[in-house]
């Protein structure tokens, strides 16, 4: 077992160059490194918890998001996954500034956007935008599909001028894939998928750098789901644009993905490439994770491991000492308990070549491959 | 690792767009049974409103366009339109909404100048006509004055109308407004606002009209007016808030935060459309109230006094010989209830209107 791993500097993101450039050796597609476009550190959101009607006191907090690193490339896909509640969309929204965190920096471009406010912050926006999880109320519906779309221009005036505001929004509708002319139409009038692409292209309007998208497609049907991801693939190609992309479908996050990050309990606590996660996990609610994943295929379904984990996801507002997962893992020691795992390379695999040799929040990372076990 | 989303690669490239609709499908059938299913969910949603081909509907959710980016307009491709376009396009298609804002517009109309229709003065009374019924020349017959119940119904409009609209306007614009602040901002300033309407809810109407009326002389409606807004806003403060609140935690309104929305374009272009519905409900509602209010007030003589002309006036003096001359009750009541009437009908049909799916 490795005795105190080295933390890397701030824990996790991309870690040491040396580690950069043996990812890259692994992976199968390239991804263009260097400077991150967006870069998070230490990212901490507590929501109080307070009593009284009149005079409130604090009595606790719940820790939606504890100590979140990770960096965001150009042109790259960053998946967070993760059950529900574990923070990904409190991340999500702290990246967008619709939260302010309570501790921690969300730098874009080397300047940390979560302190600014009014112009700068306007202008941080134009980069910055989201895709919604729910199509049916992110889209007003009192707004007519051209005033959806064509709302990012009012507010940033000077991306389009007034005249040609119309002819942009219909550009978009078509890059969505929607039928130009259904600028006077309401959202209610198209399906949950069409509704989507809306949302998508109001994203897209103020030609951003960075995409969230806040489980996208999760409130969509199967077969609308691979139309929309498909979509915003070409888009991502199309016009370079970094995702970072939050979903609970591990095989939607494995798509769509270059990187992939494992969040539990307002931690991150594995990110790899995608190959690395999916094929050498290494913390164990990453694998057990995996193991539920569901497999098509019956016959290779009885020979793999199911990991079923026990007991809840505790309290965000009362999160275990140590390690977090540690009361629902098999692998618990007191160790566990009394020591926090740092996110970084684990001891035993930092000088080995293998794709199990990625950031692991756990003391007793090893590999195990649940998916074709 | 089960893959359900296989698509050839090759096929997302910008050059290939057009084809990208079939790619869609063929990567699909891993987990549904083919391209059907898919064409019938999006198919379903081509229920036009008559402004765009339907032709193009049926395959929309795939990338339809492969040719320029903007499509040449279509036939029934008109200029761009907002919610209130459509709304006012729709109310004036809507006949309930033309015979209210008639109604509403003759009432108003007679207000301003009841001499129109009406050339006699209230005021002119013969004592030897009291409680007559109809006559040449004076179709609605006479009160115990001997005054004619025509002139006096057209006459006390100006007075019954005034109210009920002013205050019912100063009700909507300041409980609206207050409410919607208060639920747009919250923090003490909400709570301060929520145990205000409180104190406000404790106070009897009557009670209240009785005290704070009685020591006003003047015998116009203004001082009516004030004290119908004073009493009337919390409930609207009230229903504005909750509609604000409800409102404001829809993604839509994040999604316009998102791009960098102010307050003002949050609560002008978001809240206030989808906030307002209940808010008119309840201003046309009450609207109708405070004109019986001002009735009944009049009638406990802290409201208007005469010789001001009111319908609250002639109701409350009718009501007690209403089996001897019922001709005195019906006509001034009856005029009440086509005011309230047109107006509910007015505002039914405007919060119709701002409701695009009822449309």
């Amino acid at each position: 077992m490795p005795e105190n791993p080295q933390p890397t500097a701030a824990d996790s993101g991309a870690g040491a160059p040396d580690d950069v450039a043996r990812v890259e050796a692994v992976m199968a597609e390239p991804v263009s490194r260097g400077e991150p476009i967006l870069s998070v550190r230490n990212l901490v959101k507590h929501f109080p918890l307070t009593q009284g009607i009149v005079f409130r006191r604090q009595v606790g907090a719940v820790r939606a998001v504890d100590g979140v690193s990770f960096d965001l490339h150009q042109g790259e896909t960053l998946g967070i996954v993760g059950e529900s509640g574990c923070g990904k969309s409190t991340v999500a929204k702290l990246l967008m500034n619709l939260e302010r965190p309570t501790a921690g920096e969300v730098l874009y471009k080397g300047e940390d956007i979560t302190r600014l406010s009014g112009r700068a912050l306007k202008a941080v926006r134009r980069n910055i935008q989201m895709v919604f999880q729910d199509p049916y109320t992110s889209l007003n519906p009192r707004m007519t599909v051209g005033d959806i779309i064509g709302e990012p221009f009012d507010i940033h005036p000077d991306v389009a001028p007034r005249g040609d505001r119309r002819r942009k929004v219909q550009e978009l509708l078509d890059v969505v894939g929607l039928n130009p002319e259904y600028i006077n139409r309401y959202p209610h009038q198209f399906s949950g998928g069409q509704r989507q692409r809306i949302g998508i292209a109001r994203g897209l309007a103020l030609n951003p750098e960075i995409i969230i998208c806040d489980e996208p497609v999760s409130a969509l049907d199967v077969s609308v789901q691979a139309q929309v991801i498909n979509l915003m693939e070409k888009l991502q190609d199309e016009f370079n644009l970094s995702y970072m992309f939050i979903a609970h479908d591990l095989s939607v996050v494995r798509h769509i993905s270059d990187r992939v990050a494992v969040m539990y309990l307002g931690k991150v606590v594995e990110v790899g490439t995608d190959q690395e996660i999916y094929e050498h996990p290494t913390h164990p609610y990453t694998q057990a994770l995996l193991s539920a994943v569901p497999v098509p295929d019956p016959s290779g379904r009885d020979q793999r491991e199911r990991i079923v984990l026990t007991g809840d996801v505790p309290s965000p507002a009362n999160p275990p000492s140590g390690c977090r997962f540690r009361t629902r893992c098999w692998k618990a020691e007191e160790r566990c308990a009394a020591e926090i795992p740092l996110l970084a390379v684990p001891e035993r695999f930092k000088d080995s070549d293998t794709p199990a040799a990625h950031e692991s929040a756990c003391h007793f990372a090893e590999e195990k491959d649940v998916v074709h076990a | 690792m089960p893959e359900p989303y296989e698509t050839p690669s090759d096929a997302l490239t910008p050059s290939t767009v057009g084809k990208a609709a079939e790619a869609d499908l063929v990567g699909v059938p891993g987990t549904v049974a083919g391209p059907d299913p898919t064409l019938a969910f999006e198919g379903t949603t081509g229920l036009g409103t008559g402004t765009a081909p339907d032709s193009r509907a049926a395959a929309d959710g795939e990338v339809a366009t492969p040719g320029p980016p903007v499509a040449e307009p279509g036939p029934g491709l008109g200029p761009a339109r907002g919610l209130w376009q459509d709304a006012w396009c729709d109310l004036r298609r809507n006949p309930v909404f033309v015979v209210s804002a008639v109604l509403i517009l003759f009432l108003v109309l007679i207000s301003a100048w009841p001499t129109l229709i009406a050339p006699g003065s209230p005021l002119q009374c013969d004592l030897a006509d009291s409680r007559r019924g109809s006559a040449p020349g004076h179709p609605f017959g006479f009160d115990s004055q001997g005054c004619d119940v025509y002139t006096r119904t057209v006459h006390g409009a100006r007075a019954s109308v005034t109210v009920g609209i002013c205050a019912t306007a100063g009700v909507a614009l300041l409980g609206s407004v207050v409410g919607g602040l208060a639920g747009f901002f919250g923090g003490w300033g909400d709570a301060l606002l929520s145990r205000l309407t409180d104190v406000f809810f404790g106070i009897p109407m009557l009670l209240g009209g009785l005290v704070f009326l009685s020591v006003v002389r003047s015998g116009s409606v203004w001082p009516v007016v004030g004290f119908l807004v004073l009493l009337g806003w919390p409930q609207v403060a009230r229903i504005a808030r909750g509609a604000v609140i409800g409102a404001i935690q829809q993604d839509y309104v994040l999604a316009a935060r998102a791009l960098g929305a102010g307050n003002a374009r949050l609560l002008l272009r978001h809240i206030l459309p989808n906030a307002v519905a209940p808010v008119i409900v309840v201003a046309t509602i009450a609207l109708g109230t405070f004109v019986s209010l001002e009735a009944t007030l009049s009638y406990l003589g802290v409201g208007l006094k005469p010789p001001t002309v009111s319908w609250g006036i002639d109701i409350s003096a009718a009501s007690t010989l209403v089996r001897n001359a019922p001709h005195m009750l019906l006509y001034p009541a009856g005029a009440l209830s086509l005011t309230v009437l047109a107006f509910i009908m007015l505002g039914d049909a405007v919060r119709d209107a701002l409701d695009p799916k009822l449309r």
